[in-house]
């Protein structure tokens, strides 16, 4: 269950732990020494304006960059710069802010593929079709189907990513994280797109994903109705620097968080 | 996001579009398979017996030799589309495979290595010598090999993408050959691996059960031509139903998402180095049998055979057919072979008679590949026949454009 937001956390509780993390590109510090947990079964945001480093530090945790400096530890191991693939199969599952389906496979088959790592058939079984081979197929069918209908669009498995509606694309992405029966589930910016009946929506979706995949869930997001609702800890960054972090109604009332997104313009998350 | 889970059977739902591309596969087996055996028949059954004016517009626009040589271009277009088409994965040196599944042939099947008298269910010499083994056994010996060898060569050069792995593929297809150019002398021992320019000559007949009526001898010789044609078939056929399967499996599925975005493919779980070694291991293996094959065909192996045009050539068989589509591929594979081979030299003779020219068409037959590639860039980029899902795409494409439909966007100008 989820942790009371207020009370500190052992690492025991932990899902995933980055400490002190630095990424820089050549000068640009896009990330500068951010510790980060996300407590076990927890729902916790990552915001702040644009540019602050946010989607770098996922790339980070999925294994995409290696930090110049910090640790992540997923479930008590050390994942720090392994390979994505390993580290997705070890239980870190993510959405892209730019949707990044596998544009013509069907949706059947894109949850299909995130289940890779925990299937097994080779090249012999394939060709010849063994029954282990065949059972496996069938299993992960019917599992991709029911993710498929767990996130509402069991309707369309066979229509080819591309021609799914964009709503629908961000819900397939959440179904492919799935199948990787993630600890973590990483969504990067997950409402983009949607109208504000979707959004409030999205957060009692939220809530089920937790609680029936037994996940535990971070998300970068810039509707702040979306990040004080749905929320147990807030997270904040600006220009790679974590600055602020505690509840959703702390973190509104930090002077610095406030002072972040009114200090520059042309931010479309501006605290509301 | 409304998200009621609708109560269903998710077993009783039969994919569509699986279905569909079932159909569609029994559809072209069954044509390519009607057509082979059509094919064999009338060569080995009725040519002969049939009118010498008959007989000599089929010996110059159709000659079963084409035909068996086509056979090696089908096969190795079938292996690089797994690389190609399916993986993603641009591979400008596939010849090598060709060449090492040539040679393995070579030292396996001929009195090459005549310190060594060794015979396994294969041709007995004349004399005592070499390595005589059965052409089937060296089938799969020469896939292995080559698979090994896609994977040795892959290793250090999958790593690169895109441009960068193009140009070292077309390093290694330029440098196996030439290993075999110079093999007469490798190494301070001077070992002689290739017999260097001369090549491997002969290699032995091939070995094949007597189950087609009117088959002589255990072993397929130059007079046999037909019966080596449908045995090569079957060869081809396997290389298909290989393909096929794989496709419609894990592997397959890891391939496309490879292609379609790498990225995103390794964050859910698929390991790109050894997906994509699978790719060059399959496709190698493919280029082994071709290599063996064509080795048979032509009763011997000459280095000077494998040079960069044949990788060329190749790719434009997988392109002009279809990229991922094995029918295509194979359609592709059979018209440039016959343009190849006899087509582009007999539509020359015809055209010279008639205008009373002298041009010498096979010369120019790159110009041809190359403004056919140029064409098919410009009106159909996906082939004569793309794959279902490509060819789904390019159709919604069109009411698309009309009609303003999203898209997601393109993969590589997107960051994560
Ligand atoms: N691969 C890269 N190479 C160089 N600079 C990069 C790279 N990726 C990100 N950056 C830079 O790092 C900084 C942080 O970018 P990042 O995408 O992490 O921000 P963000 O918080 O996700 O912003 P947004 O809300 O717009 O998504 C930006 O200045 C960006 O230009
Ligand atoms: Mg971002």
């Amino acid at each position: 269950m989820a942790i009371s937001a207020a009370q500190p956390v052992t690492t025991e509780d932990l899902a995933l732990s980055a400490q002190r993390i630095t990424v820089k590109f050549g000068g640009l510090v896009a990330v500068n020494d951010v510790t980060f947990d996300i407590p076990d079964k927890g729902i916790v945001s990552l915001i702040g304006p644009n540019g602050a480093g946010k989607t770098t530090f996922f790339n980070v945790l999925t294994g995409l960059y290696a930090p110049s400096a910090g640790t992540v530890t997923l479930d008590g191991q050390n994942i720090t710069a392994m390979a994505p693939h390993k580290i997705a199969k070890l239980g870190m599952g993510r959405t892209f802010q730019n949707i990044r389906l596998f544009a013509t496979m069907t949706a059947e088959e894109n949850v299909l593929v995130a289940m890779h790592s925990h299937t097994k058939a080779g090249i012999t079984s394939t060709v010849l079709r063994l029954p282990s081979q065949r059972r496996e197929e069938r299993e992960s069918s019917d599992a991709a189907l029911e993710l498929l209908d767990f996130v509402g669009i069991g309707k369309r498995y066979d229509e080819y990513a591309r021609n799914l509606s964009y709503g629908d694309q961000r819900r397939l992405e959440i179904a492919r994280a799935l199948a990787l029966r993630p600890k973590v589930l990483l969504l990067d910016e997950p409402t983009a797109g949607m109208n504000p009946q979707e959004s409030a929506a999205f957060v009692g979706f939220v809530h089920r994903v937790r609680d029936e995949k037994e996940v535990s869930i971070l998300l970068i997001e810039h509707d702040m109705s979306v990040v004080m609702r749905v929320s147990e800890r807030v997270t904040v960054m600006d220009r790679g620097e974590k600055i602020s972090e505690g509840t959703p109604d702390e973190v509104r009332n930090d002077q610095r968080v406030v002072e972040a997104y009114l200090g520059r313009t042309g931010t479309e998350g501006s605290a509301r | 996001m409304a998200t009621t889970t609708a109560p269903k059977s998710p077993t009783s739902t039969k994919s569509a579009r699986a279905a569909k591309s079932g159909a569609n596969n029994r559809r072209w087996a069954l044509i390519f398979a009607g057509a082979a055996i059509l094919v064999f028949v009338f060569y080995q059954y009725l040519l002969p017996h049939l009118d010498q004016s008959v007989k000599s517009v089929f010996d110059s626009w159709l000659p079963i030799s084409t035909l068996e040589e086509s056979l090696v271009w089908i096969i190795c277009a079938i292996g690089l589309n797994i690389v190609v088409g399916y993986a993603g994965l641009l591979d400008l040196g596939y010849v090598a495979f060709w060449a090492i599944g040539g040679y393995t042939a070579g030292w396996l099947m001929s009195s090459f290595f005549n310190n060594v008298d060794f015979s396994f269910f294969g041709v007995i010499p004349p004399q005592p010598g070499g390595i005589h083994i059965n052409f089937w056994i060296v089938l799969v010996i020469a896939a292995a090999f080559c698979a090994l060898w896609g994977v040795i060569i892959g290793a250090p050069t999958l790593r690169l993408k895109g441009d960068y792995l193009a140009i070292v593929t077309l390093g290694f297809g330029e440098i196996i050959p030439q290993v075999f150019y110079n093999g007469d002398c490798i190494g301070p021992a001077c070992w002689n691996v290739s017999n260097g320019t001369q090549g491997i000559y002969p290699v032995d007949s091939m070995n094949a059960p007597k189950i087609l009526p009117g088959m002589k001898g255990a072993t397929l010789g130059i007079f046999d031509q037909p019966y080596k044609y449908i045995f090569f078939c079957l060869v081809a056929a396997l290389c298909v139903f290989v393909s096929l399967r794989i496709r419609e499996g894990r592997l397959g599925r890891a391939w496309l998402a490879i292609r379609e975005d790498e990225l995103a493919a390794s964050m859910m779980g698929v390991p790109l180095m050894r997906t994509k070694l699978a790719a060059y291991a399959v496709g190698a293996a493919m280029g082994g049998f071709g290599g063996v094959i064509f080795a048979e065909y032509v009763g011997g192996v000459v280095p000077d055979r494998f040079n960069f045009s044949i990788s060329i050539t190749l790719l434009a068989m997988v392109v002009l057919g279809g990229m991922g589509n094995v029918w295509g591929v194979m359609v592709g594979a059979l018209v440039l072979a016959w343009i190849n081979a006899t087509g582009l030299k007999q539509i020359g003779v015809t055209f010279n008679q008639v205008f009373h020219t002298s041009i010498n068409f096979p010369a120019n037959n790159y110009l041809l590949f190359g403004g056919i590639l140029v064409l098919m860039m410009l009106f159909r980029r996906a082939g004569l026949f793309p794959e279902m899902r490509t060819k789904a795409v390019l159709e919604e494409d069109e009411v698309a454009d009309d009609a303003g439909g999203t898209h997601l966007s393109d993969p590589e100008e997107v960051t994560a």
